[in-house]
């Protein structure tokens, strides 16, 4: 390809494990991965940033509940606040909620029990930086591995939420007794979504689903488009 | 000064830990109504008198130790 690589930012926090499969995949679909610590306070030039997933901080008090305070946590407020695109997986949409950057919470799944196996997504929405390789009504396979991954609101914030379809992903199945199925949505401003599927553990047919990769070449494109701008 | 928070899940939130303790206590025999759970805190407080310390421990429960979305909270301030 001749445009050039956008800059995609993976941000490590002490406790993530698929930070070196997002940093891997983003490689894989043509960005320029680097990763961020979390301590740092400022972001380098960055297109995009990624919120792996994994169990920051332990996990400890709630999921994400931590490493909302991390440093790097408010460049990542400041960068949102510019419309800089932000993706957080797992663990990271859980660290988005807590921080305020996505409305809701991840509760205990339903069951008690963690949830690991691939799992049917319908899109919602296909207008999103996150999902423009996706058609509305399609459905995507991929995995999710957790324990707290069963989101809530209240009906009045589900209502308002619904009624500014920031709803893009919802499970085709029961998974963990997440609010209205949600899997994932994004902020109103539309530029922050979290889900809880994992796409970067799922863009190579060899592991079972390739689908991952529409969303995270979605996001590859979309921080590509904003780079050009900016140049 | 010693604080001590309780930080449980709201009326009406769906609580699981909760009900698969209450339905263990029934299969053991117990007859409970609903059991919820949450958590404790046990802090030191470094302030000059109850009223500063509790409006600190109530400060540290809204940004942290607790999430309003869901939980709410109560303080026991007991005097050394």
């Amino acid at each position: 390809m001749n445009s050039p690589q956008p800059r995609v930012g993976v941000l490590r926090f002490p406790g993530a494990c698929d930070d070196r499969d997002a940093l891997w995949a983003l490689r894989a679909l043509d960005a320029e991965a680097v990763f961020v610590w979390h301590t740092e306070t400022e972001l380098p030039n960055l297109d995009a940033i990624v919120l792996p997933g994994g169990f920051s901080y332990g996990d400890y008090l709630r999921c994400g509940a931590i490493a909302r305070f991390a440093p790097a946590m408010e460049a990542v407020a400041a960068f949102a606040s510019e419309g800089g695109l932000v993706l957080g997986i797992c663990n990271g949409f859980q660290i988005l909620c807590e921080s305020g950057l996505l409305p809701g919470v991840l509760r205990r799944n339903e069951s008690l029990s963690f949830v690991c196996r691939d799992v049917p997504l319908v899109v919602e929405r296909s207008d999103t930086p996150f999902t423009t390789r996706c058609t509305e009504g399609e459905q995507l396979l991929i995995p999710v591995k957790h324990g707290e991954g069963s989101w809530y609101a209240s009906d009045d914030l589900y209502e308002e939420l619904e009624g500014r379809r920031q709803i893009v992903f919802r499970y085709s199945e029961p998974v963990n007794g997440s609010r209205a199925d949600v899997a994932g949505l994004v902020n109103e401003r539309g530029n922050v979504m979290g889900l809880m599927p994992h796409p970067e553990h799922a863009v190579d047919p060899l592991l079972g689903s390739a689908d991952g990769a529409l969303i995270l070449s979605s996001l590859v494109e979309s921080a590509r488009a904003r780079a050009l701008q900016a140049a | 000064m010693k604080a001590r928070v309780l930080v449980t899940p709201k009326q009406g939130i769906l609580d699981p830990q909760g009900q698969a303790v209450e339905s263990s206590l029934r299969q053991l025999g117990f007859s409970v109504g609903e059991a919820r759970i949450g958590r404790v805190v046990e802090l030191e407080v470094e302030a000059k008198d109850a009223v500063s310390a509790q409006a600190e421990v109530e400060r540290m429960c809204e940004q942290l130790l607790a999430n309003p979305l869901i939980e709410s909270y109560e303080i026991e301030l007991a005097a050394q």
